[in-house]
Parts: C-alpha cells; structure tokens; sequence
C-alpha cells in the first residue's frame, strides 16, 4: 500500500510559547512555535498539531498570530486543537492558516458542532478528539473524559468514535487518559477497537516512551497516524531515527 | 521575468498556505482575488478548492469566475488547479448526490467505495488522507526536477479514476488507482496539495512559475 503512516510532534503552546519545554540541539529559542514547527518540518514531521492551551478565549489573538506565522513558513499540514467552541473559532483558524482543527469538549457538549462545522469547511479539516479512559472495572469499557481525564462523561469510546464519523469528522485523534505521560506505550486495544470501528483515520496519542511504542501503534493498535510529543521535544529520538525504525519494522513511511 | 501569480479566491476557505507557498516558490506577486480584471491579466492563474464541490461550483458561478477562468484558459495562460479545484475542472462529480462540473477536461469525479480495502485485504481509511506516492504517466514540464514516486500531501473522499480520464499524466495507488494530476494544454491539476507538500510541492509550484503553459 502506498500510504505512508504519519508521524505528527505535538505542540503544547500557551499564549504564543511552546510549554513543557523543547530541548533540541542548537535550537536558539525554545519556546518559540514558530522556529520548532520548522526544525520538525525539516526533519521530515509529516504534519504538525498545535495544542492551544491558552486558559482565556480573550487572549486568542496571540494564537492566531502564531497560527498565521507558522502556514507561512511551514509546508506541511497543521492541525491547530484547543478550546475550540464555535464555528466562528474554526473559520478564524482555518483562516489564520491551519489545514484542521481539532474539537474536543465542544464536541461532547455540543455534537451539531462537528456536523455543522463539516457541512461548512468539509471533513477533511475537522478532527474530533478524544480523551478516554479504560473504567477498570473490568468491562472493557472506555469512556470520555474531559478536564484533562477528572470529569467522566457517561460515553462510550467506540459508539462516540462512530457517531462522530457520521457527524463528519475527518479524522479522530484518540488520546488515552491513562497512559498520557507515563511513558507505557500507546493502549493498543482502545485504539485498535475505534480504528476497525470507524472508516476515518485514527491518531494514536498518549504514552509513548520510545520508538517500539510508535511500532506497536501501527502494527497492534491499527492507527493510521501516531502523535508524540516529549519523545521528540527532548531530543531523545529525531523524527528520522523514528522512521528508520519504523521502516525497519516494516511500516511504511516517508523518508 | 517578473510574475503575478492570481489565486482565485471564492469564499471557500484558506488560501493562506497557497499564497504563502507561491512566494517561497519564487513568485514576485501573489494576489488572492475573485476580480476578473486582476485575473485575466495575471501571467498564471491558481484554482484552488476546500470543501463540498457543491458549494465550490455554486460559489465559482455566482461570482462569475467560471467566466474569467473560461477566458484565462483560451488566452493560453497557464492555470493550476488544486484538489476541489482539480475536481472542479472535471466533467461531472458523485459529491453531494450529483454535481455537474466545469467540463474542462473530461472525466467523472467518483467517490472511494465502502468498506474500502486493499488487494490484502486491509481496511483502507476515507478520507485518503496522507502523504501517498505520485506515479508520472506522462512527461510534463511540470514535473521537471521531481522524482518518479515522489510524495505528496493528499486529503480527499472523491477522486477521478485513471481509468476514465484521458487526461491523467500521474496516478496514486489506494486499493485502486486514482488521478493524481490531470492536464490538457496550459492546464495542469492536481489531488495533491502541492502547497502542504513540502519540498516536493513547492518545488512543482516552481515548475509552474517556470511553464509556460505548452506540453
């Protein structure tokens, strides 16, 4: 097959600077958005998301401008998530220069968003996110979650994934609660569940810790795109090493 | 030789990353316009396209730029579609229960089927939405200086299958095979996003800047 599987570094950026730190060799300013999406884009990042944590709507503007700079000077694809309410927050962005916006809590307290928002840019620039987490209770089942994994919300991974498809989402990045952060690998078995589930590509997002882990993505979990971000941002893997390793596990990517 | 580049602009999303990659392409001016005077007298003229074809061919009527386009074309200046703008030019699109299209070039634009897979049998995702390889079928000014199999940004749900457009000069492989440029005198377009493209992309918009609109 001759779709390459995508490796996508995730910016965590508040108020115009990128947080939780990057720590690349010879990179002047860490914190700056712009000049990290280009060291990703010249080392081979097959697309980019940006995660707005910006905690007031009121200070957007700084996002926007950010958003603007990094389409001008970066050619490849952008997904731009975080805090995104209304179709107006999507036009603005889209306008501002990202390629897809990721919706999240908004999606949860308001489905029609996504449908509408579908209906009026089209599938391919919205993605639905989704924060889940295994209930441990023994069922197997996954649900949503929202404030960073502290609300659950009654729903159902698979069936939410499915819905959202219907609705028009053009891509689902599927983030697990449990094992954001600790390094453990992505959970292969919610992530496979909602990709065979769904016709939609799925991002795997949460835990990985090194480069097998971006493997396993592929091959266990079925994703179509796997996103990192500390793995990358702390320099103890290039986005090449990772698809030298990837292509040697026999994915195919593009190098 | 000093260029102005026009991207039809007809509402329908973003044209940012375009005009942006114009200029890291070589462009001295990039307009972004829907004014027919700006266009026809532009040395090349970009169709770019995002979103439902419907309300693409809609909005491109409405604004009398299927008009301009038709007389940019017989004026022999070279034009670029791009993805929905690619589809645009085609004779007729499944999208949106039946669109009819601008006729350029002749072709269906069909939807990826259900339940989508390869000869494998793997499931194979819609959108095709990714960086796939482009296969040149036909020599092209267009692709001087790009490898045979080079990659390229796709993101799309309807395509024109190779086997029905005589007009293809790239293919892409996806469980079948589609069109990923089709050209026909001084027009040249692209599935692809040449703009999203990386090198590769801006290396074809390039290319453009440099042709002068004959095979």
């Amino acid at each position: 097959m001759a779709l390459a599987k995508r490796i996508i570094p995730c910016l965590d950026v508040d108020q115009g600077r990128v947080v939780k730190g990057v720590n690349f060799v010879g990179i002047r300013d860490a914190g700056d958005p712009v000049e990290i999406a280009r060291r990703y884009n010249d080392a081979g990042a097959d697309e980019i998301t940006f995660l707005d944590i910006t905690a007031s709507h009121e200070q957007r503007d700084t996002t926007y401008r950010t958003v603007e700079q990094i389409a001008s000077e970066v050619f490849i694809p952008l997904t731009v998530g975080g805090g995104v309410r209304a179709v107006s927050d999507i036009r603005t962005l889209l306008n501002a220069g990202a390629d897809k916006v990721s919706i999240n809590t908004a999606a949860i307290f308001n489905p029609e968003l996504v449908k509408e928002a579908a209906e009026r840019f089209g599938s391919q620039c919205i993605v639905v996110a989704m924060d889940v987490k295994d209930l441990g209770d023994g069922s197997g089942r996954y649900e949503l979650f929202t404030h960073g994994g502290r609300k659950e919300t009654g729903l159902e991974a698979v069936a939410w994934a499915r819905k959202m498809a219907e609705f028009g989402a053009g891509e689902i990045l599927l983030t697990s609660m449990d094992r954001d952060g600790t390094k453990d690998g992505y959970d292969l078995g919610i992530t496979r569940a909602i990709s065979d589930a769904v016709d939609i590509p799925v991002i795997a997002s949460g835990g990985v810790g090194t480069l097998d882990h971006l493997v396993d993505g592929f091959s266990e979990g079925a994703a179509d795109a796997v996103l990192a971000a500390s793995i990358f941002h702390f320099g103890t893997y290039t986005v090449g090493e990772a698809k030298d390793h990837l292509a040697r596990a026999g994915i195919h990517v593009r190098r | 030789m000093s260029k102005t580049v026009a991207v039809i602009d007809y509402g329908m999303g973003n044209l940012h990353s375009v005009e942006s990659a114009l200029r890291k392409a070589g462009a001295d001016r990039v307009v972004v316009t829907d004014m027919p005077d700006a266009i026809l007298s532009a040395d090349r003229v970009v169709f770019p396209g995002v979103g439902a074809i419907r309300d693409c061919i809609s909005e491109f009527k409405r604004l009398g730029c299927d008009e301009t386009l038709r007389a940019v074309i017989e004026a022999g200046t070279p034009v670029l579609g791009i993805c929905v703008g690619m589809q645009s030019l085609m004779t007729r699109s499944e999208e949106n229960g039946g669109v009819a299209c601008l006729d350029w070039l002749q072709g269906p634009v069909t939807r990826f089927p259900q339940d989508h897979r390869d000869t494998a049998g793997a499931k194979l995702k819609v959108p095709h939405m990714g960086w796939n390889r482009v296969r040149q079928i036909s020599a092209h000014p267009m692709w001087n200086g790009i490898d045979d199999n080079a990659y390229f940004y796709f993101v799309h749900s309807f395509f024109v299958p190779a086997d029905q457009c005589d007009s293809v000069v790239a293919t892409f492989e996806y469980g079948l095979e589609g069109a990923s440029a089709v050209a026909q005198g001084n027009v040249f377009a692209t599935q692809f996003h040449p703009e999203k493209s990386h090198d590769n992309g801006v290396k074809l918009l390039s290319n453009f800047l440099d042709w002068d609109g004959s095979c």
